[in-house]
């Protein structure tokens, strides 16, 4: 959040830079099943981003200490590749993947039935291999997406978006150079059936009205990208019977 | 609720999706009653028997059960017991009473180590999911040489055919023994050709054992197998 600068994100005919509207979003694409030694997997792209989530389990947990008597442990590991930005990225974790994997961790436990697989450990790893801002949202869809996939029970899919604020108003998904220079980010994890919040993260300010409009402009995206999602789904398994 | 497969086309749900009103209908495995609705918690096909509504999965793990014929491989050895890997969520105990062979205490190692592969039966399953394996029945035992494939759980219906035809089919046509264990790990025991052969029919299973066309595509790699004259 760079704050008021001179760089311009608006044009004069009040679209954004890449030509998109206030409320458009990059163009999203997904597709489920794509690594066979995973028990499920998924490959997200959102506009530049590329994200790959595996799940495996549900598995015994080790260590043992890590169990829980009458629940499942989700143990997420977001990573961002080395050649996933043009500055090389040092490999390992650091402090913005392991926050990362907590928060989606958390928002993924409040979807997933965990109390089925006490004891257990539901592996989730999520591999960013190109960013352009709003990775933490294409990350947490790959999980989902992936961890129904792997026939793991859950009450909803839930969907990572972003909303922020560039030049004092409010524009939806905003990509690398929105995200430096703009005054606000608002990445959520929504529940599309339900319509609930699974997770919600603010990076600058925004007055009430501007949260509200963000919000609005959220679930209309989250609504685009479950329809997306479950496509995906169905497109993988297309041609059964059962 | 017109979405069972009476005469309607089967429908594939995502978790959460809405499958109808929960009134006057019971929910089944892999559905839940939220605010008057019946809810999917899994990808799968809506099914409906006697008010009942369900959803098969499609890919699922391995939950155990009493009387499960398994395959399984040790994962721990302790002094007078084994945890192996059953494929699903918990891992079973094999405790050295339940073994074939008399083994005293501090020697089970000498019997089986980490990565052994046994044919084993479930005993027991209790509320707190521990799952205690036995080797003591007919044909339980450790299996020595062979290999281990693995299918998804839901799919072991599809290898086995109706009155276990499709299995029996594969064993006769690759000159193997094979064995389908209900944690959805495959023993393969043969010559080199029938072994990979076998492998190339577990891995059809896997990519399309729920598809439409796996008994023609079983078909056609049956033309194939080392057993078959017209190869």
């Amino acid at each position: 959040m760079g704050g008021y600068g001179d760089v311009q994100l608006l044009r004069d005919d009040g679209l954004r830079l890449d030509g998109r509207k206030l409320d458009e979003m990059r163009p999203v694409s997904i597709e489920a099943g794509i690594l066979p030694a995973a028990d499920g997997s998924a490959m997200v792209t959102h506009g530049l981003n590329v994200a790959v989530a595996a799940v495996y389990g549900p598995m015994e947990a080790h260590p043992r200490k890590i169990q829980r008597q009458d629940r499942a442990v989700i143990d997420v590991r977001y990573n961002m590749a080395p050649f996933s930005t043009s500055d090389r990225i040092r490999p390992g974790f650091n402090r913005r993947s392991r926050e990362i994997s907590k928060v989606t961790a958390e928002a993924l436990e409040s979807v997933v039935l965990v109390e089925r697989y006490p004891r257990s450990k539901i592996r989730v790893e999520i591999e960013i291999l190109a960013a352009e801002a709003g990775t933490r949202c294409a990350g947490l869809t790959a999980a989902a997406v992936a961890l129904a996939d792997a026939g793991i029970p859950m009450r909803d899919l839930i969907v990572g978006v972003a909303s922020g604020k560039v030049e004092g108003i409010v524009v939806l998904d905003l990509d690398k150079a929105e995200d430096n220079y703009g005054q606000a980010d608002l990445p959520v994890g929504i529940l599309p059936n339900t319509g609930e919040i699974a997770f919600l993260q603010m990076d600058g300010d925004l007055s009430p009205d501007e949260y509200n409009l963000a919000m609005e402009y959220n679930f209309k995206a989250a609504a685009e990208i479950h329809e997306i999602m479950v496509d995906a789904l169905k497109r993988r398994y297309e041609g059964g019977e059962n | 609720m017109s979405n069972g497969q009476n005469g309607a086309e089967l429908r594939l749900v995502t978790p959460g999706m809405a499958i109808g009103p929960s009134a006057g209908m019971r929910v089944g495995s892999g559905a839940l009653a939220q605010n008057d609705t019946i809810i999917a918690t899994r990808l799968g096909w809506v099914k409906q028997l006697n008010n009942t509504v369900s959803v098969d999965p499609i890919n699922s793990a391995y939950m155990p059960r009493s009387g499960d014929l398994i395959v399984a491989t040790v994962a721990e050895v302790r002094n007078n017991l084994w945890f192996m890997n059953i494929n699903g969520p918990f891992q079973g105990l094999l405790p050295m009473s339940l073994a074939p062979w008399k083994v005293e205490f501090g020697a089970a190692r000498q019997h089986m180590g980490i990565g052994d592969v046994v044919l084993a039966r479930v005993q027991e399953v209790d509320e707190c999911h521990n799952v205690v394996l036995t080797m003591k029945g007919v044909g339980l035992r450790r299996l020595n040489q062979g290999s281990v494939h693995s299918i998804p759980v839901t799919h072991i219906e599809r290898l086995r055919g109706e009155g276990n035809a499709t299995i029996q089919r594969l064993r006769d046509a690759c000159d193997c023994r094979i064995i389908v264990g209900e944690n959805g790990k495959v023993w393969v025991d043969g010559d080199a050709d029938g072994i990979a052969w076998a492998r190339q029919a577990i891995d059809l299973v896997h990519t399309s054992g729920h598809k439409k066309t796996f008994e023609a595509d079983m078909s056609a790699l049956e033309k194939n197998a080392p057993n078959n004259g017209d190869a």
